[in-house]
């Protein structure tokens, strides 16, 4: 266990709209969360679970109360620094896969080696290695539309870990996918879990898919309601 | 950066190539259609000044009375005298040719071709910047004497002498034969649409005692030397003549003096003006192109929006987002407004060469039309990317 925890939210609010309109999303959230960890958020809808992922993801910010990663008061940051910290230190998974349409799962998996500015040889490479590590080699230069859901899934998690990056957020990653699928995405982010280290946040509504996590919160109306551990970080 | 930047631009483009190809095609029909317009406007007006000015620049046209055209309101016609005082008087006249014409049909063999006979001196042939293409011109002995010689014009050879030379043939006019000696070099259609080569010219004093039977001249043009001022030719021309017609002071002119600039200024401004609204309507076209690409940038902002919270989402910065569709726009309406210019270019030559009129190269409208549709380009693919690009990331994924 590392003295301070890789993430931790104090007294996190979200209010949506203004005066009657107003809608609080999060009504204070403490939570934090060791580097290494596999987290999986579950709740019903409307109980502030996405609200929280898109906070710790840093797409979005808090009304009010502190977001601390890695000693980063992300709270504080400008919106191009919170585009620098995705870039540098988060990976996303999205439910609806979210690839460039028309292009292949090398590019698709490149685009964020390339924010980074890094060299085009470096970039295929890594690119390659990630495809490779998902199960897709030779697969590189297929399109979204000539993939199945589980492969467009696969390219997108390639496309997460591609940076190494230290936290993979993942949003219903399996939402889309059939039950045999979903196992084998699972799976694989366990893996990178387990293999790589790589903490992962994951937000999802089914009891069975939130079992491959080694912790469980549960988002009841905008409160945590219960912090699960069922096995200990590696 | 940029070059990233560049790479991911042209990766889009590729991604997208129905929607690029369209967006360049809407550019490339709207410049193409401006500036073949005015490229071929200009070359007509070119080509009308130019047919004027083959007939000489430097010319002032005598004719009496006041009226422009034919038919004479009772002024008396000049006399053969009034050349010689003029050619002695005027010093600034480099040549004067007297005209008297009268139409006539001419007759070759079994073929005949009614023209107009031109009664004039070799004059005639300098100031009108005649060539001959064969022959030659009078002599003196046959401006003398009136001998029945003459020139001919290109459509009075085809006409009458198909491919025969023409030269030492006798064709008939009216009454009587008269030898070829020389044809004239073509000039084609006049600025007023006339054709010039359709004429037959004979020594004046043939044309006095065989045609008309009198010893008038019915106008007459002086060609003014060069560097000599053409307004003060004219000035010297009007007193001589008002002294020499017994004009009174208090009187009008009873003969008219006119330069060709005059006539110049007249067809060339009705042209600019038949350019001005063929570019106009040209410019429709441009804005109709313009209308297609916001049209077709539009129809696809749901699915860029979510392409741009696909960058963001992964940590593109929003400023790097704009450059890459603020290059694409710039590739792909440069790219429209090159080939648009390229294909006006090749095709206002063919054009030109078919109206057979001069091409001219117009820098400045090639460049208004390059440089507005590249704005266009611009305006409509990177102003709705601004929009997306400044959502929140999760917002622009969300877009439906």
């Amino acid at each position: 266990m590392s003295a301070s925890p890789l993430i931790s939210l104090s007294g996190i609010t979200k209010t949506y709209g203004r005066g009657h309109a107003a809608f609080q999303a999060l009504k204070g959230i403490d939570l934090e969360i060791d580097s290494g960890d596999f987290l999986a958020i579950m709740g019903p809808s409307g109980s502030g679970k996405s609200t929280t992922m898109n906070i710790l993801g840093c797409l979005d910010t808090p009304t009010s109360g502190s977001y601390r990663l890695k000693d980063v008061q992300v709270e504080r940051l400008e919106r191009s620094q919170r585009a620098l910290l995705r870039r540098h230190c988060l990976g996303f998974v999205f439910q609806g896969f979210n690839l460039l349409p028309r292009t292949t799962a090398l590019e698709n998996v490149e685009l964020p080696l390339i924010y980074r500015g890094e060299p085009a040889s470096s970039r295929h490479e890594a690119a390659r290695a990630a495809l490779a590590q998902v199960g897709l080699k030779g697969w590189e230069s297929h399109t979204p539309a000539e993939l199945s859901g589980g492969q467009q899934q696969r390219v997108a998690i390639a496309r997460a870990i591609v940076t190494r990056p230290e936290v993979l957020l993942a949003d219903e990653p399996t939402g889309n996918l059939d039950t045999r699928t979903s196992r084998e995405i699972m799976e694989l982010i366990v893996s990178l879990n387990e293999k790589l280290g790589i903490t992962v946040l994951m937000v999802t509504h089914e009891p069975d898919i939130a079992a491959y996590a080694r912790r469980v919160v549960h988002f009841v109306d905008g409160f945590l309601e219960s912090d699960e551990r069922k096995r200990e970080i590696l | 950066m940029f070059w990233n930047t560049l790479l991911l631009s042209l990766r889009a483009i590729r991604r997208n190539l129905m929607r690029s190809f369209l967006t360049v095609l809407g550019i490339v029909i709207g410049v193409a259609a401006v500036v073949v317009m005015v490229t071929l406007g200009n070359g007509a007006t070119k080509s009308v000044s130019d047919q004027i000015s083959s007939m000489g620049s430097n010319l002032l046209m005598v004719m009496p009375g006041q009226r422009f055209g034919p038919g004479s309101d009772a002024a008396p016609s000049f006399k053969s005298a009034d050349i010689d005082a003029i050619k002695s008087q005027i010093s600034s006249a480099e040549w004067v040719a007297p005209i008297t014409g009268k139409s006539a049909t001419t007759v070759y063999q079994s073929k005949n071709w009614p023209t107009v006979v031109s009664g004039t001196t070799n004059d005639y042939f300098h100031a009108g910047n005649w060539e001959l293409s064969a022959g030659r011109m009078f002599t003196d002995a046959e401006e003398r004497g009136g001998k029945a010689v003459c020139v001919i014009g290109e459509t009075v050879r085809q006409k009458l002498f198909g491919r025969q030379n023409p030269v030492g043939s006798e064709i008939r006019v009216k009454e009587f034969s008269c030898e070829v000696v020389g044809v004239l070099k073509s000039k084609g259609q006049s600025g007023m649409g006339s054709d010039q080569d359709d004429s037959i010219i004979m020594p004046l004093r043939t044309v006095q005692r065989r045609l008309t039977g009198t010893q008038d001249v019915s106008r007459f043009t002086v060609s003014v030397r060069k560097g000599a001022s053409i307004d003060a030719a004219t000035k010297q021309l009007t007193l001589l003549l008002r002294e020499r017609r017994k004009i009174g002071e208090n009187e009008e002119d009873d003969f008219r003096v006119m330069d060709t600039r005059q006539i110049t200024q007249t067809l060339t401004s009705t042209t600019k003006i038949l350019t001005m609204l063929l570019s106009a309507v040209a410019a429709v076209s441009l804005l109709v192109g313009g209308i297609g690409i916001m049209n077709i940038m539009l129809v696809s902002v749901t699915e860029r929006t979510r392409e741009i919270g696909i960058r963001l989402a992964i940590g593109a910065l929003e400023r790097e987002v704009l450059l890459q569709f603020l290059v694409e726009a710039v590739v792909l309406s440069s790219m429209g407004g090159i080939v648009g210019i390229v294909l006006a270019t090749l095709s206002s030559m063919a054009l030109a060469h078919a109206m057979n009129i001069p091409y001219l190269f117009d820098v400045k409208i090639n460049l208004l039309s390059f440089l507005f549709s590249a704005a266009i380009g611009v305006i409509f693919g990177y102003f709705p990317a601004r929009r997306a690009a400044g959502l929140n990331p999760i917002d622009a994924l969300r877009h439906e």
